[in-house]
């Protein structure tokens, strides 16, 4: 119980760090480390099979096309 | 074997812990690449294979688990390291050698000998 | 026996945390990303202790998924930082 709340904080501080960053490719990997809190967070409750959509679409795929976007524009919020 | 397999992930486990601990302590990008990926790298594959050993019928699985551990994780950190020296992350102060700038230099030395 | 299987699941929790901890201070963005691909390592091993805890053979397969499909996000941001910087 104690370890899914420590998942639960660990998960809003990258959250946190997602909105904050003003270099975008670190609010990508921000977001990236989000997913895989929640994707830890699926397994412990007992939930294998949406860990594994969300290990897959979060892990590869968002932060793949999050990159690609960014090279269209721009690394720097402004 | 369930003796084996625990003293496999017993181990393991440590390695984990001591990169994680590298990750955290380290001055520098570079310092913390490698103590993380190899660390971290030996760690997982001893973990996997313990947990392989611990019940026998999962074998197979966790010999492929840890064979792709063992694949993608050094392409990672090589990718990784080359983009952030490419990027103009610096060296410690304390860091003694510097082989790509070294090569850089040969190699500007070697053309301006040809032309 | 349970003992020392929660002994092995805190070393691992605890090298998750100390890569969280530099994931979230680092200076520069290449020690964020060499945390958070810590983070994912040491969380496919977890993973993997977890499933051995649990006793469940199907859990194995989320390791799995992320042990192919982790690094792709790591390669991509790499190659994006030697291009386009």
């Amino acid at each position: 119980m104690i370890y899914i709340a420590i998942l639960t904080v660990a998960m809003l501080i990258a959250g946190v760090g997602a909105y904050f960053f003003r270099d975008l490719i670190a609010a990508v990997v921000a977001c990236a480390a989000v997913s895989l809190i929640a994707s830890v967070l699926f397994y412990l409750l007992q939930a294998p099979d949406v860990a594994m959509a969300e290990a897959a679409i979060g892990a590869g795929l968002t932060t793949a096309i999050f990159v690609i976007a960014i090279r269209k524009t721009g690394r720097y919020e402004k | 074997m369930r003796i084996f397999g625990e003293i496999l992930i017993g181990i393991g486990t440590a390695f984990l812990f001591l990169g994680g601990l590298g990750i955290f302590r380290l001055p520098d990008v570079y310092n913390r690449l490698q103590a993380g990926t190899k660390c971290t790298t030996l760690g997982a594959f001893s973990t996997i294979l313990g947990v392989g050993f611990v019940h026998p019928n999962w074998m197979l699985k966790a010999i492929v688990i840890a064979v792709f551990i063992l694949l993608t994780n050094p392409i990672s950190a090589h990718a990784l390291a080359r983009a952030s020296y490419k990027s103009g992350v610096k060296l410690w102060d304390k860091s003694v050698v510097d082989r790509c700038k070294e090569f850089e230099e040969c190699q500007e030395i070697g053309k301006e000998e040809e032309g | 026996m349970t003992a020392l299987w929660l002994l092995f699941l805190s070393f691992s929790a605890a090298g998750i945390a100390l890569c969280l901890v530099r994931a979230a201070a680092g200076p520069t963005t290449p020690d964020r990303v060499v945390g958070v691909d810590g983070m994912a390592t040491i969380s496919i091993a977890l993973m993997v202790l977890l499933a051995s805890f649990f006793d469940r053979q199907v859990y194995l397969d989320v390791a799995l998924v992320y042990a192919v499909l982790g690094f792709i996000g790591v390669l991509a941001v790499a190659r994006y930082m030697e291009r386009g910087v």
